[in-house]
Order: C-alpha cells, then sequence, then structure tokens
C-alpha cells in the first residue's frame, strides 16, 4: 500500500500549478469562485488558453492532439483546475462526440471535426433526451427518414444544454421501428444552423437558463453525417456513457467547494460564536468532510484501477452517485450557513461586472440557486437510480 | 500509488485464511464462540505459531509486522471467519507494553504462552479514558490498584491484564496477574460470541508499566492501532455480509422469480454495496495516516470509526431485512455476522463518539 504520488506526479502537479497561476486569468476565476455565469466567449477564451499549452483534449491520443497523460494525470490535472478555480472544461466536444468519433467515426469525419473541437471553431451539444425518452433513452422518437443523400429529421429534443450557444448537435435518431428498440437508433451529427431546426429555451426553478428544447421540422443533415453503421448508434451513445468517468465524482471541484465552506463556517457567526462551532452545523460538516476523504480513496483506487487496465462499471456508478450526493450536501450546507440570507434572489448579481450591494454577505447571494441548480446532478447523465441498477446488474448478475 | 497489500502480506492472509477456513468453519466457531469461555485457546496458539500476533508488532519489539497493513491483513482474517479471542486487547495491550520497552512481557504474549488483557473503560467513562478513576497507589516498592473496569474481554480466562488506572501523576498502566489477590472477575457472554467481564480491584498488587502519569499519548496511540483493527476487521465483516446477501438475492424466490430481481432490494443492494466501498477507503485512510503526525492518525482513525459505524449498522440492517424470516434465525451464519458487525460499533468509541472526536480534533488542526 502506497498511497503518495510519485514524484514525477508531485513535479507534473507543480507543472499545472504554475501553468494555472500564469495563465488562468483572474477575471475568470474571480467570476467562478463568485458563483457567476460564464458568457460563451468566457468559455472560449479558457479553451484557448488549454488548448494553445496542448492540454485541452487531454484524454485524447496524441496523434490527434492529445497529451498522452495517465489516468493519474488527468486527475491530478482536474483537481488542481478545479482548487484553482478555473472553469470546467466544456465537455459536449472533447469529452462526447470527440471520443464516439475517435472510436467509430470515418477517417474523413475525424479530420473534419476533431480539429475544430480543439481550435473552438465548433460549439456541440447532445442531442439525446427526449420529452418521452428520458431515464428510458432508448424509446426515442425523433425520426430520421433516408431520402436520397440526405436523412430528413423530424421530432424533438430536450434539456439540451447550452443549445443556444452551440453551432452543432450530435443527435440520436430512430432510423428503423423493426425489432428491439435499441437497435433502430442511428448517430447523427447535424448543423444547428439547418432550416427547420427551433431552439427554445427552458427556465430552470433557479431562474437559470442553461437547457432547451430543440425542435426539427424536415432538417436535411448529409448522409456523411452518419456517424458509423446505420441503426447502431446505441452502441456508440452507450460507449460515451462509459467512456473517460473516471473524473465522474468531481473531487476536485467538491474538495475546492468544501474548502470554501469551511472557511465560511470558521468566519460566519451564529449566536455569537463561528458556525464551526455549533454542534448541529459542525455534525454535518464533518460527516460531510469524512465522506469527501472516503470518496477521494476510492476515487484514487477505481484509477489505479483503470490505469492497470480494469474497466470500472459498478464503481463508476458509485462514484457517480456519491459524488453528486456530496455536491449536493455541500450545496445544502451553504444554504442553511447563509440563514435568512438564502432567501433574497438577484439575478443581475450572477453575471460579471455587477457592482451592487449584496443582501447579506457576499457569499450567499448564490447559494440557494446554486442549491436547486445542482439538484439536476442526481438526475442527468444517468440519474442515481439508473446507477443503482448498473450497479445491482454488475455485482448481482441476475 | 498502489493499493494491494502486497506479497508478503497476502501469503499472511492466505496462510490465515487457509487455517481458519480448515480449523474453525463456522459450525466450529458458532459453539467455540456461545460455550465455555468463548474462545479456544488451542487455536490462540496455533495462530500464535502462524505469526497472527508476532504480525501486529514490529520487528524492533520482536514482532515481525507492526505496520498498520499488517494489522489491516490480521483483523481482516479474523472477520472472514469470524474469530473469537482476545486478539484486539492484545494489539492494544502489546502496543503499550512495546512503547514501554517491555519486550519480555511482549515476547510472552507474541508466542502464545501469555495470554493478555486490556482494561480500560469503566462504567462511567463512556470511551472517555479522561473519565477513569481506578486508582493506583504506591505501596513499598510496587503499586496496588482499587476500582472496577466493565466489558474486559476474555477477562476470566486470560492470563494478565493491561490495566489503565489513575495515579497521583495522572494515567497510568500497569500489568496485573489474572489470579492476583484481591482481583474479582464476574465473566459473561457477549451477544455477538465471545466472552468478557467485570473486573474489580481491592488492593490489587500491579506492576507499573512505563512511566507514572504519562500513559495519555501511550493509550491513545494504542487505541488508534485497534481503531485501524476494528475498521479493517468490519470491512471484511460487510464483504462477508454482502456476498451471502447477494447469493440469497439470486437463489431465493418469491412470486415466482428471484427476489434480487425485484428492483426495491436493487437499489437496497446497490446503496450497501457502495457503503462498504466507502467503509474501505476509510480503513484504507485510517491505516495509511499512521505515517502523518498524531492529529492526521487520530482523525482519520476516528473518520474510520464513525464511517465504519454508521455503514455498519446500515450493512447489518439491510442484510437482515433483505433475508426476510431466516434473517432472524440464530441457524443463519449471517445474522451472527450482523451481530458482530453492529457490536464493533459499540467497541473502542461509537459512530458519535467519533464524530465529536473528529471534530475536537478539526479545531485542533485549524489552531495549530
Amino acid at each position: 500500500m502506497d498511497l503518495n504520488f510519485t514524484p514525477e506526479e508531485e513535479a507534473f502537479r507543480a507543472e499545472v500549478r504554475a501553468f494555472l497561476a500564469d495563465k488562468l486569468p483572474v477575471r475568470l476565476s474571480d467570476k467562478i469562485r463568485k458563483g457567476q455565469h460564464l458568457t460563451k466567449a468566457e468559455h472560449e477564451e479558457w479553451h484557448a488558453i488549454l488548448h494553445a499549452r496542448g492540454w485541452l483534449a487531454n484524454h485524447w491520443p496524441v496523434e490527434w492532439g492529445g497529451t498522452g497523460w495517465t489516468v493519474m494525470e488527468r486527475f491530478i490535472f482536474e483537481t488542481e483546475t478545479a482548487l484553482a478555480n478555473a472553469p470546467r472544461v466544456l465537455p459536449f466536444g472533447l469529452s462526447m462526440i470527440g471520443p464516439v468519433l475517435l472510436k467509430y467515426g470515418s477517417e474523413a469525419q475525424k479530420k473534419q471535426w476533431l480539429p475544430r473541437i480543439l481550435d473552438g471553431s465548433d460549439w456541440w451539444c447532445q442531442g439525446y433526451s427526449e420529452p418521452g425518452a428520458g431515464s428510458d433513452l432508448a424509446s426515442l422518437k425523433t425520426s430520421a427518414v433516408r431520402d436520397g443523400d440526405h436523412y430528413v429529421v423530424n421530432g424533438q429534443k430536450t434539456w439540451t444544454t447550452l443549445a443556444q450557444y452551440a453551432n452543432m448537435m450530435f443527435c440520436l435518431v430512430r432510423t428503423s421501428t423493426e425489432g428491439k428498440r435499441q437497435e433502430g437508433i442511428s448517430f447523427l451529427l447535424i448543423d444547428m444552423a439547418t432550416p427547420g431546426i427551433e431552439v427554445r429555451p427552458i427556465k430552470l426553478l433557479s431562474g437559470d437558463h442553461e437547457v432547451n428544447e430543440v425542435f426539427f421540422t424536415d432538417v436535411r443533415v448529409p448522409v456523411e453525417n452518419l456517424v458509423g453503421e446505420e441503426n447502431k448508434g446505441w452502441t456508440y451513445a452507450k460507449y460515451l456513457l462509459t467512456y473517460e468517468r473516471t473524473n465522474i465524482a468531481g473531487v476536485g471541484a467538491s474538495m475546492a467547494a468544501f474548502g470554501e465552506l469551511q472557511e465560511i463556517a470558521r468566519t460566519q457567526r451564529r449566536n455569537g460564536r463561528p458556525l464551526s462551532e455549533d454542534p448541529q452545523f459542525a455534525a454535518r460538516l464533518a460527516r460531510l468532510e469524512i465522506d469527501l476523504e472516503n470518496m477521494k480513496t476510492t476515487n484514487l483506487r477505481v484509477l489505479v484501477a483503470a490505469g492497470a487496465g480494469a474497466a470500472p462499471t459498478a464503481e463508476s456508478s458509485m462514484l457517480k452517485i456519491r459524488g453528486t450526493e456530496i455536491r449536493q450536501t455541500i450545496d445544502d450546507l451553504m444554504r442553511r450557513a447563509a440563514g435568512t440570507h438564502a432567501r433574497p434572489w438577484l439575478p443581475e448579481s450572477f453575471e460579471g461586472g455587477w457592482n451592487g450591494e449584496p443582501v447579506g454577505p457576499e457569499w450567499a447571494g448564490p447559494v440557494a440557486t446554486h442549491y436547486f441548480n445542482d439538484r439536476k446532478l442526481s438526475i442527468f447523465g444517468g440519474s442515481n437510480e439508473v446507477q443503482r441498477e448498473i450497479i445491482t446488474k454488475a455485482i448481482l448478475e441476475l | 500509488m498502489d493499493f494491494s497489500l502486497g506479497e508478503d502480506r497476502q501469503m499472511l492472509a492466505d496462510s490465515l485464511r487457509r487455517f481458519l477456513a480448515d480449523k474453525v468453519p463456522f459450525a466450529v466457531r458458532k459453539t467455540a464462540a456461545f460455550e465455555g469461555q468463548g474462545w479456544s485457546r488451542e487455536i490462540w496458539g496455533q495462530l500464535a505459531e502462524l505469526g497472527a500476533i508476532g504480525a501486529l508488532f514490529g520487528e524492533d519489539v520482536g514482532g515481525f509486522g507492526g505496520s498498520p497493513f499488517d494489522v489491516a491483513v490480521v483483523f481482516g482474517e479474523i472477520g472472514r471467519a469470524l474469530l473469537t479471542g482476545p486478539w484486539l486487547a492484545t494489539l492494544q495491550a502489546g502496543h503499550v507494553l512495546a512503547a514501554a520497552g517491555r519486550t519480555d512481557d511482549l515476547a510472552a504474549v507474541i508466542d502464545g504462552s501469555q495470554v493478555i488483557s486490556y482494561a480500560e473503560e469503566e462504567a462511567d467513562t463512556w470511551f472517555d479514558p479522561a473519565g477513569i478513576t481506578t486508582r493506583a497507589t504506591q505501596s513499598g516498592e510496587g503499586w496496588v490498584l482499587d476500582g472496577a473496569k466493565t466489558v474486559v474481554a476474555f477477562a476470566g480466562s486470560v492470563d494478565r491484564l493491561l490495566v489503565v488506572a489513575r495515579a497521583e501523576a495522572g494515567l497510568s498502566t500497569f500489568l496485573v496477574e489474572r489470579d492476583a489477590p484481591g482481583l474479582t472477575v464476574r465473566d459473561y457472554l457477549l451477544i455477538d460470541g465471545g466472552a468478557a467481564g467485570d473486573v474489580a480491584f481491592a488492593a490489587t498488587p500491579a506492576t507499573l508499566v512505563g512511566e507514572a502519569g504519562s500513559a495519555g499519548p501511550v493509550i491513545e496511540a494504542a487505541r488508534a492501532w485497534g481503531l485501524v483493527a476494528l475498521a479493517w476487521e468490519g470491512v471484511a465483516v460487510m464483504d462477508a455480509l454482502r456476498d451471502q446477501t447477494l447469493d440469497y438475492l439470486r437463489t431465493r424466490k418469491q412470486f415466482g422469480i428471484p427476489i434480487g430481481k425485484f428492483q426495491a432490494l436493487q437499489h437496497r443492494m446497490a446503496t450497501v454495496a457502495l457503503e462498504i466501498e466507502q467503509a474501505r477507503s476509510a480503513a484504507i485512510n485510517a491505516a495509511d495516516r499512521f505515517s502523518g503526525t498524531r492529529v492526521e492518525r487520530e482523525r482519520a482513525a476516528s473518520a474510520a470509526k464513525a464511517t465504519i459505524g454508521k455503514a455498519g449498522s446500515l450493512v447489518a440492517e439491510e442484510a437482515i431485512q433483505m433475508h426476510g424470516g431466516i434473517g432472524m434465525t440464530w441457524e443463519l451464519a449471517l445474522t451472527h455476522y450482523a451481530k458482530r458487525l453492529v457490536m464493533i460499533g459499540h467497541e473502542l468509541g461509537d459512530e458519535d463518539f467519533h464524530l465529536a472526536r473528529y471534530i475536537e480534533l478539526g479545531h485542533e488542526l485549524a489552531t495549530a
């Protein structure tokens, strides 16, 4: 047993830290720390900074612009960037469609799309969920009918994250209604500027606009935008769901958020003493910290196993469940720490450059918004109930 | 980073596992744990020969292990076999002897010729040695003890006791012979098998171990060893409960299908599996942090005990629940594992105690 990082890994950590100190604009990390929204341009700015260093697609093969990092190096990178309040790298291009194209795309598709993900030419969104196909994704109905050298797409996608910024969508469509439901699904790349596509915002309970509905009316998609084979899309979609899940627990982001929570608990006073000395709050905080420490070690165990060639299935699902539970608990304690000041809602304060007067402590401004917004964590990416199904399937073998 | 136990420890684990499967299969264990003294001295001697006791202590004090991960291996196998005996007491008492340089006494423990127990807790201490009232007074060249200890492991059948008592100078540790004058034992069985006893001292002669008044840090470290041991024992018991429950979910049929097909049970099982992995991580952390500062070591030990306490109740209760009626029977091995797991929660401080301690240590860390 040896839980230490190697000297090489520590040197790598130092390199990442130096890079962040040098290249991460304070303007961006300030916004992340304050829980403010990033603009499209700010997301693109951070991607460009990472790309310039060659660190954007850190899990891609080197020949396509990846870094060749080990799983442990990727973990260190994710942790350090999160602790430095760097923006998260959006997954849609880099971690979703990129890996699918790398595994199943044609040479022409790889050459066309992969460089454009790296240089920021394309902003991808994910066309999976539909109003009638959530956890039961295989029941999706959006249809694609072959017409000459095009597919004609009709139907509706929903919960499409940041579709308002996207110019491309990777989309699951039904190309056959025969046989098993899973066997009639195809994987299409769709230009969002194609006539017949309409994006409508969905306002979330927190007031945020992150997700959208996307409607398709006779949308013509060239057949060369079919990934792999027709009716094999389910295989590719599933691959995407199992790929690169070693960071699914979000350990780094939770460590950063926990650090902030601890600081608040030490400085915020309740009944004349710091919140950290309130027995009820201290107990909640301690349970959370213990859970986080345990999860960190569980995550490292999974990484070491993955580095040795194991393919984590049940373990990834465990990390997804516990990782999201922990994040939601942090949000929950932040909200509790704010007391009455969790209630005022000043949406304008979530945008950069806001110079208004906060109500109560500045940190309390977005806590309730984050709490409500992060209820999504246990719902998306395969709900935590779906993850439990995956775990039992793996260990019960029934 | 490496999470494997390493070849030597794996060999120790394998040899203990083979021995225990052969000599103490569950039917034998069940009888031995609830009859007579609640343990087998013969098995104890054989395990000492196999090196199970020596593995708990470093070479510098006459053992041949002494890493927290060695302790992890031994207690993991004890948990898997649900073996009874003064293992935890030996670990704690042995580390007190080692800290005081009493290697001759320790050697007799390691070779199995002297069996020792550890008497710290009293009726009102509630896991905290600060409340210890057993009194040690100097008498001529030696010392005498007056007071009472409770739930002392196998007090009726060991050879010696390592007793924590309060001298004028403060907390101190003493060796007391089991047949010393003025020492009386009321012994009893334990709900999860094995035995313990209430021990009373009336001017009982005792030998001071270490310096009078300096036992605080020593018994704290001994407890940390014990917490690592219990964490790994607990995880092994959880693994056994999970495997037995999975097996039952696969084979038990109701409504014409295996009950494992029912989503209500699947989700409960998934949560059980997840909590066990978290508990395993906590046990690893506790062993690993022995190489850190005192506060790091103590915090990780308390974190592990709080985790094992919480997960342990859940895993035990769910294992019984998912077995239904049969899960209520003495007959089933599973129920004995469940009892052991819950009772581990009552040794060396429960979940609440260690959560509070973790918070206290956190304040120490913040102000350090």
